[in-house]
């Protein structure tokens, strides 16, 4: 039986200032799964997943997600759409003005409106007790770690409960310790909220531990896909220089 | 070459700012409208200027007095004194100099903060949850400026004129009561409402173009600064030419 599509990208293609960065992608993501799409720096992994939130428009290719053309989709209708998406910013992208509670309401009070306070708190408690920060409540974005505000972020998107996670090189600049426990937490969100996940990363470590499946982006296309023992027995040179040395 | 290239720049621009104009005031009788943000704001730019517009006021109002008292009196019309600095703090100075002020603070201000936010993508953060940018940074933003330099601007003309009467008391011995009178005798509805009227559209050239420069700002930590600073420097000049154009337009209709 045909696994269902949460997410279908065929031919996609987009540039900024004539040059492709994207030529053309085609791939799948399947429902419940961890895809890892790894990369070299400018391959475009990043602008990938910013495209099917629309966050960039596609000069070229269809993105469906969860059954909708995402560029054939009005602003409102896209709206709802994307209450299903949960995104990590590399970055965090904490709301400095906000401290972690603020932060946390703030998609509540917009997606699940209608929401009392208290049922608002019982949610932030228990997502904050998923990513294992319940005493940061109170903390202002600039008082926390680089690992906390990853973990704060990503409690940010899991408090709306999204069908689809995508994770923009979640443990880039992050010590390995940290690392290990944000792959962790990767897998634990998937397991407990039975999302679908993209994962951009550049570490291998991240890869081998979140990825059911693997896709490379090479020279805007994608070099390769498989599983993790497809990429790790590969004879190929660019896939060998990359796992060989841990990090793209 | 470069020139062509430079006025294609410019014209694109000045497209892109009427058309954030237009979504501005588009997403302003939008439903759903972010009145806590808005009241924030209004702190943020209105009470948080208190201090310096004080400043400002007294000053204004002491130095327009010292440097007008000796040519009043080379024409025996030192009498003249308090109208004259009143009318011309309330019609001209106060606006413009509070607008200046405000163009520094407000606009660089905006500017730093949306750009900073840009770079560090809270504003996509938004965007991807759901919640439209524009109506929540940008409109209560606007509005805030919009509503909070008039009154700026009149709270500094409140100290411009007791700046005015310390400047007569340096040289004389003048009540504030007859200070007062004296310097609203000849003060009438013409010389209030065209400069009041002005303000607002200030305090809107403020808010939307230090919204502007932010809300577009490029992606390095460089481009942060370059938005505050362009802030300032468009936010000034426009409101140069809207006094040039408000002034023009209350001298055709008197």
């Amino acid at each position: 039986m045909e696994q269902e599509r949460v997410i279908d990208i065929q031919h996609l293609q987009k540039g900024f200032f004539n040059q492709e960065v994207l030529v053309d992608v085609s791939l799948q993501l399947f429902k419940g799964e961890n895809l890892v799409v790894l990369g070299k720096s400018g391959s475009g992994k990043s602008v990938l997943i910013k495209c099917i939130v629309r966050l960039l428009m596609p000069d070229k290719g269809i993105i469906t997600v969860l059954g909708e053309d995402v560029n054939a989709m009005n602003r409102q209708d896209f709206a709802e759409l994307r209450k299903k998406i949960g995104f990590l910013f590399q970055s965090g992208a904490l709301y400095d003005s906000m401290n972690v509670k603020q932060n946390l309401e703030f998609p509540l009070q917009r997606i699940k409106k209608g929401m009392t306070q208290k049922a608002m708190d019982e949610k932030i408690a228990e997502v904050l007790e998923n990513v294992g920060l319940s005493d940061a409540l109170l903390k202002m974005p600039s008082h926390l770690s680089g690992g906390m505000k990853k973990r704060i972020s990503l409690a940010r998107t899991l408090v709306v409960d999204p069908m689809i996670m995508l994770y923009d090189e979640p443990t880039t600049g992050l010590d390995p310790v940290t690392s290990d426990e944000i792959s962790l937490l990767i897998n634990e969100v998937q397991k407990k909220y039975k999302t679908s996940s993209i994962i951009i990363t550049h570490d291998i470590e991240c890869a081998r531990a979140t990825a059911d499946r693997l896709i490379m982006l090479h020279s805007g296309r994608v070099y390769k896909e498989g599983g993790i023992e497809a990429f790790e027995c590969s004879d190929d040179l660019l896939i060998n220089s990359f796992f060989k040395n841990g990090l793209i | 070459m470069n020139a062509t290239i430079k006025l294609t720049a410019f014209l694109v621009e000045i497209a892109n700012f009427i058309l954030f104009m237009s979504l501005t005031f588009k997403e302003t009788f939008s439903r759903d409208f972010e009145f806590n943000e808005f009241l924030k704001q209004c702190y943020q730019l209105g009470y948080k200027s208190l201090p310096l517009i004080s400043i400002t006021g007294v000053i204004m109002g002491l130095v327009l007095t010292i440097q007008s008292r000796p040519i009043l009196d080379d024409f025996g019309a030192v009498s003249l004194l308090p109208s004259m600095v009143a009318i011309s703090l309330i019609r001209e100075i106060g606006p413009v100099i509070t607008a200046l002020i405000c163009a520094g603070k407000i606009g660089s201000g905006l500017g730093a903060e949306l750009g900073s936010m840009k770079v560090s993508e809270q504003i996509d953060a938004m965007e991807v949850s759901s919640t439209n940018p524009m109506r929540f940074l940008v409109v209560p933003r606007v509005l805030a400026a919009t509503l909070m330099l008039p009154i700026l601007v009149l709270y500094a003309d409140a100290w411009g004129i007791l700046g005015s009467w310390a400047g007569v008391n340096i040289k004389g011995d003048v009540s504030f009561v007859l200070f007062v009178s004296h310097a609203f005798h000849t003060f009438g509805p013409i010389d209030f409402f065209p400069a009041f009227i002005k303000t607002i559209f200030f305090g809107g050239v403020i808010g939307i173009v230090g919204c502007y420069k932010g809300y577009n700002a490029g992606r390095g930590t460089e481009s942060v600064g370059a938005a505050a600073n362009s802030a300032v420097v468009v936010a000034s000049l426009l409101v140069i030419i809207v006094d040039v154009i408000a002034v023009q337009i209350t001298d055709m209709l008197i």
